[in-house]
C-alpha cells in the first residue's frame, strides 16, 4: 500500500476540509508557540467539522486517526527528494506507537498559523531545517495521542492507564489478554481531557524502535512506475498548456510579436503578451513551442543590455577594498597581522550558479472571477499565496494552492516568481492554463546563487599557528530582498554564515560583508546557502595556512580544534577511514575540509587525480558526519551521496556568466551536470550521537568543494581560488 | 473549488479524443500495447503526444534536446529520447513507457532493486533512468561498469543518485 496519499484534496477550502475530516475519530494537532514550545490539541474529528468556526484552536490539525485505525499526517514540509515525508512520519510513529506503514502522508494546504516551520517562522522547506524544527513537536503530538488512546482503553477496561501498553497501533492491558486497536479507540479518545504537551513523557533514545533505523521512504513506490505527480504533471478538465519566452536581457520588454504566425500553428489557441514575456497557449507543448518560435519575438532590451560578468567582477573587486558591515570582531586582527611572523593574503571567487532542477519551472493557474487555483510544487506555499494576492488583488483565502511533489528544489522553489508569471499570463486566458518553461528559460531566468568575491588575510606566528584572520565577503544580499527585517546595518547573515564562526580557535578575527548588487541579475538561495560559498573559502584558506606552516593539513586543523570535540571527532573519523597519510600514485592527491554547518559537524576527504591535460577526476569522497541523533540513517547517507555530487558538479563545472545582459548558458550541454561516468564513490561514516538532530540536506554540498580543491593542490601544487575548477590552469606544462 | 470528486476528475482521460473529421489525418501509435490515434503536426515530438495529448505523465520533460534522458521511452525495445523523436518517425513501432515497463522481467527486476536500495530522491529523472536501465539489461544482461557508464551517461540526475543507480542495476542483473 502506498503510504503517500496524494489523491485526496488538501486545499484550504472548507469543502475539502470536511471531506478530509468526515467520519469522526481522533484529531491531533499542535501549534508552535514562540518558535520553540509546543501545545498539542486533540478533539473528535466530526466535532471539529461542526464547530470549526468557534473551535478554540485552529481545526486543520496535523494528525488524524480514523475509526479504521489509519493515521493521516498532514505534512507541513514539502518532499523534494530529501526524504522528509518519511523522516517526519517516523517522528510521529515512534511516539504514537504505530508502524510506519500505518501513517498516510498528505501535502498540507498553505497556512502559516498552522504549519509554520519553527526555525524559519513561515511554512517553508529550506535551510535543512525540517527534522530540526519538528523533532520535538511531532514527537510530543505522537505522545499525547498515545496517552489519550491508552487512557481510552483503560477507561473501557476499568483499569489504570499505567498498567496498559501501546504497540503497533494496539493497546493491551496489564494481563496481556485484552486488546483494543487505535481505530476502535479513536472516537473515545477524542472525548478525553488532553494532557499538556510537556507533561507527557517522551521515549528515551534507547527505547526507539523506528528512529535511527533505515526506513523505507513513503514516496519511493510511486516514483518508480510513473505514478508520482509533480506540479508539471497536473491535469484538470479544460486545461491548456503554454510555452513561454521571457526577455533574454534581464528587465527587457516585448517589442513585437508575430501573433498571426503563431496562431497559424495547428493546436495553438492564443498568444498572450505581457510586459516581460510572451506565452503561446495551445493544446499541447509541441504546438505551443512551435507557435512560440513562429512568433519571432523582438525585444526592447532595456537598461541592462550592456551588463557583463567582467564588469560585475570588477565592481566586486573595487568595492571589496572598502570595509563592510562587521559580522565578527575579536581581538585586534589588523594589529596581529602587522606583527605576525608570516602573512598570507588571497582572493577567492565563486560564480553565479543556476539551480537547474530536473523538473523545469512550471505552474498551472485557473483564474476565476473572485478566486484562483494554483497547481505547483513549491517550498513556500504561504509566501506564494501572498505574492499571488499581490498580483490578483484577491484575499489569500481565495487563492487555493495545490502543492505537489517537487522535481528538485535546491532553493529554486523558495521563489514564487514562476507562479507570479503564470498568474499574469492566466489573467488573459479563459480556463486553466499550465505554463511550462523550457530548459533554456529555466537556466536563463533562474535567480542565481550570488557571485562572491572574498579577500582573506592571515598572520602566522613562528610556529605556524594563526594569530590573525580577516575575511571580507563582497556580493549580493539575498536577505536584503527576501527577509529585509533580518538585514540589519548592512549585514547579511546568510552571506557570512560559516565565515563568521569557523570551527577553529582563532584569537584575532575580523569578518565583514560588503553588499554589491549585480545590475539586473536576480540572486537567490542555492542549496547550501552561505556555507556553500564560505566553507570553500575558509577551508581552502586554512589549507593554505597549513602549507605555509609546512604542516600536514589534518594535523594543522586538529591542533586548532582541540576545544571542539565534535568537529575533531568527524575530522579524525574521515581522515582515518580515508587512509590519510598513506601513499597515492603520482598525479593524485588527498584533500580535507571540516565544518560545523546547519547544526551538524562534517568532514570530508577527497581523492583526486589530475591528468596532464588538467582534467580532474574525483575518485573517492569519504565523509565523517556527526549530525546528532539520526532519524533515518539511510536518508542521511543518500543525502551525503547526492549532496556531495551536487556540490561537486558546481565546483567542477558550474558557472553562469553574463554577456550583454543575457545568461550565456542555456541547457545541459553548456551548464554541465555530473553524469554517472564521472562521479566518485561517496562513503559516509556516521558518529553515533545522542545530541538533538542537525540538518543534512545542504551539509555535503557545502563541504565538498574545498576537500576537492585541496586535493588538487596536493596532487599538483596548484591552488584553486576561483570556482569552477579551470583545467587550463592545471595543465602540467602551465 | 476542489471537492471529493477531484481525484476522479483528475484521473479521467484528458483531453478528449480528436474530432472525427480530423481523425483521417491522425497518427496511429501503439503505446504499451494499446492503439492511440492522435491528430498533431508531423513534427510534434513524441514526448508531448504522450504527456499532453494522451495524458500519460510518467515520462518526463527535462531539456527538450536529448541532453538529460528524462523523457526516455522504448521504441521497439530501444531506449529513445522522446523529446526529439517526431511523431511521424515512429510508424508501426511499439512504444513502451515507464507505466508499463514493470510488465517486462527487466523492468520488474529494476523497479524492485530501485525500491530495495532506495535509489530515488526527488524522483523526477527516475522514469528515464529506469527506461535506460531496462534497455541496457535487455541488451546486456550482465553489464560491466563500463556498460553501465555508456548506457546511463545520457541520463542526468541532479539529486546525484548515480551511486545507487549503479548498484541497483547490478542487483537487478543478478535477479
Amino acid at each position: 500500500m502506498d503510504t503517500l496519499n496524494l489523491n485526496e484534496p488538501t486545499s484550504g477550502s472548507s469543502t475539502s476540509r470536511r471531506t478530509f475530516l468526515k467520519g469522526g475519530g481522533l484529531l491531533l494537532g499542535f501549534a508552535l508557540l514562540g518558535g520553540t514550545t509546543t501545545s498539542v490539541f486533540a478533539a473528535n474529528s466530526a466535532q471539529v467539522t461542526e464547530d470549526e468556526v468557534k473551535a478554540p484552536f485552529a481545526p486543520n490539525g496535523f494528525i488524524r486517526i480514523d475509526p479504521k485505525g489509519t493515521v493521516t499526517l498532514v505534512m507541513p514540509m514539502v518532499e523534494m527528494g530529501q526524504g522528509t515525508y518519511t523522516s517526519l512520519a517516523m517522528l510521529l510513529a515512534e511516539e504514537l506507537e504505530v508502524d510506519l506503514d500505518q501513517v498516510q502522508v498528505q501535502h498540507a494546504p498553505p497556512n502559516d498559523a498552522l504549519y509554520a516551520n519553527s526555525i524559519l517562522h513561515i511554512q517553508s522547506t529550506g535551510l535543512s531545517s525540517s527534522v530540526r524544527a519538528f523533532w520535538t513537536p511531532l514527537r510530543q503530538a505522537g505522545a499525547v495521542g498515545r496517552t489519550l488512546l491508552i487512557a481510552a482503553a483503560a477507561k473501557e477496561w476499568g483499569t489504570e492507564p499505567a498498567t496498559c501498553k501501546a504497540a503497533h497501533g494496539v493497546v493491551t492491558d496489564g494481563s496481556g489478554s485484552k486488546h483494543l486497536s487505535y481505530g476502535e479507540l479513536a472516537e473515545a479518545a477524542s472525548k478525553l481531557p488532553v494532557p499538556a504537551a510537556d507533561s507527557v513523557k517522551l521515549k528515551e533514545p534507547k527505547d526507539f524502535t523506528l528512529i535511527g533505523t533505515p526506513a523505507k521512504r513513503v514516496d519511493t513506490p510511486m516514483k518508480v512506475d510513473g505514478r508520482a505527480v509533480y506540479g508539471i504533471d497536473t491535469k484538470v478538465p479544460g486545461m491548456k498548456v503554454a510555452a513561454i519566452a521571457i526577455s533574454p536581457v534581464f528587465g527587457g520588454k516585448v517589442k513585437t510579436v508575430d501573433e498571426k504566425a503563431a496562431l497559424a500553428v495547428k493546436g495553438v489557441h492564443q498568444v498572450v503578451k505581457i510586459d516581460e514575456a510572451v506565452a503561446v497557449v495551445a493544446d499541447h507543448l509541441g504546438a505551443a513551442k512551435k507557435g512560440l518560435e513562429a512568433a519571432a519575438i523582438e525585444w526592447d532590451d532595456g537598461p541592462h543590455a550592456t551588463v557583463n560578468s567582467a564588469d560585475i567582477i570588477k565592481e566586486l573587486e573595487e568595492k571589496s577594498k572598502q570595509p563592510g558591515a562587521v559580522a565578527r570582531n575579536e581581538g585586534d586582527a589588523e594589529k596581529a597581522l602587522g606583527s605576525a611572523a608570516q602573512r598570507i593574503d588571497a582572493i577567492y571567487q565563486v560564480p553565479f550558479l543556476a539551480h537547474a532542477t530536473m523538473e523545469p519551472m512550471n505552474c498551472m493557474v485557473h483564474m476565476q472571477k473572485d478566486s484562483c487555483d494554483i497547481w505547483v510544487g513549491t517550498q513556500v506555499p504561504t509566501l506564494t499565496q501572498m505574492f499571488v494576492a499581490g498580483v490578483t488583488g484577491f484575499p489569500k483565502e481565495a487563492i487555493r494552492i495545490h502543492n505537489h511533489l517537487l522535481g528538485g528544489g535546491f532553493g529554486r522553489r523558495l521563489e514564487p516568481d514562476g507562479t507570479v508569471l503564470a498568474v499574469k499570463i492566466a489573467k488573459h486566458v479563459n480556463g486553466p492554463v499550465k505554463v511550462v518553461w523550457s530548459r533554456e528559460e529555466d537556466i536563463q531566468h533562474d535567480m542565481y546563487r550570488p557571485y562572491y568575491y572574498d579577500r582573506m588575510s592571515a598572520g602566522l606566528d613562528g610556529d605556524g599557528k594563526p594569530v590573525a584572520w580577516t575575511h571580507r565577503i563582497a556580493g549580493s544580499s539575498i536577505f536584503a530582498r527576501y527577509v529585509p527585517q533580518l538585514f540589519v546595518n548592512g549585514l547579511d547573515p546568510d552571506a557570512v554564515e560559516a565565515a563568521a564562526e569557523p570551527p577553529y580557535a582563532l584569537p584575532n578575527i575580523h569578518v565583514d560583508y560588503v553588499q554589491v548588487e549585480p545590475p539586473g541579475v536576480p540572486t537567490a538561495f542555492w542549496r547550501g546557502v552561505g556555507p556553500t560559498h564560505n566553507v570553500f573559502v575558509v577551508e581552502s584558506f586554512m589549507d593554505e595556512l597549513a602549507h605555509a606552516a609546512k604542516q600536514d593539513p589534518v594535523a594543522y586543523r586538529k591542533a586548532l580544534l582541540a576545544n571542539n570535540p565534535r568537529a575533531l571527532g568527524v575530522l579524525t573519523l574521515a581522515a582515518e577511514k580515508a587512509g590519510w597519510g598513506t601513499p597515492l600514485p603520482d598525479g593524485q592527491g588527498r584533500g580535507v575540509s571540516v565544518a560545523f554547518i546547519f547544526g551538524s559537524y562534517v568532514a570530508q576527504v577527497a581523492e583526486v587525480e589530475v591528468g596532464t591535460d588538467g582534467a580532474v577526476k574525483v575518485n573517492r569522497i569519504v565523509c565523517g558526519l556527526d549530525c546528532g541523533m539520526s532519524v533515518n540513517p539511510d536518508t542521511i547517507e543518500a543525502q551525503i551521496e547526492g549532496g556531495s555530487i551536487f556540490g561537486l558538479t558546481a565546483a567542477l563545472h558550474g558557472a553562469i556568466t553574463i554577456k550583454d545582459g543575457r545568461v550565456e548558458q542555456s541547457n545541459f550541454d553548456n551548464y554541465l551536470p555530473m553524469r554517472i561516468d564521472e562521479v566518485p564513490v561517496v562513503e559516509t561514516h556516521l558518529i553515533k550521537s545522542a545530541e538533538a538532530p542537525g540538518g543534512i540536506g545542504e551539509v555535503p554540498t557545502s563541504i565538498v568543494s574545498a576537500a576537492v580543491t585541496n586535493a588538487i593542490f596536493a596532487a599538483t601544487g596548484k591552488r584553486v581560488r576561483t570556482l569552477p575548477v579551470d583545467p587550463e590552469m592545471l595543465k602540467s606544462s602551465s | 473549488m476542489l471537492s471529493s470528486d477531484f481525484s476522479a476528475r483528475v484521473n479521467s482521460t484528458f483531453p478528449p479524443a480528436p474530432a472525427t473529421l480530423e481523425e483521417a489525418m491522425a497518427y496511429n501509435l501503439k503505446i504499451n500495447g494499446t492503439a492511440h490515434s492522435v491528430d498533431v503536426d508531423d513534427d510534434t515530438p513524441l514526448l508531448w503526444v504522450i504527456r499532453d495529448v494522451l495524458g500519460m505523465t510518467g515520462t518526463k520533460f527535462g531539456c527538450g534536446a536529448a541532453l538529460c534522458g528524462a523523457c526516455t521511452v522504448h521504441i521497439d525495445g530501444v531506449a529513445t529520447r522522446s523529446c526529439i523523436t517526431t511523431v511521424d518517425s515512429i510508424g508501426d513501432s511499439a512504444i513502451t513507457t515507464i507505466e508499463a515497463i514493470g510488465e517486462t522481467p527487466q523492468g520488474a527486476a529494476l523497479q524492485k532493486a530501485w525500491l530495495d536500495l532506495e535509489v530515488v530522491q526527488c524522483g523526477y529523472c527516475q522514469s528515464g533512468q529506469l527506461m535506460s536501465a531496462a534497455a541496457l539489461l535487455t541488451e546486456t544482461p550482465k553489464p560491466t561498469d563500463e556498460d553501465i557508464n555508456s548506457a546511463m551517461s545520457g541520463n542526468v540526475c541532479r539529486c546525484g543518485t548515480y551511486q545507487r543507480i549503479r548498484a541497483a542495476i547490478k542487483q537487478a542483473a543478478e535477479a
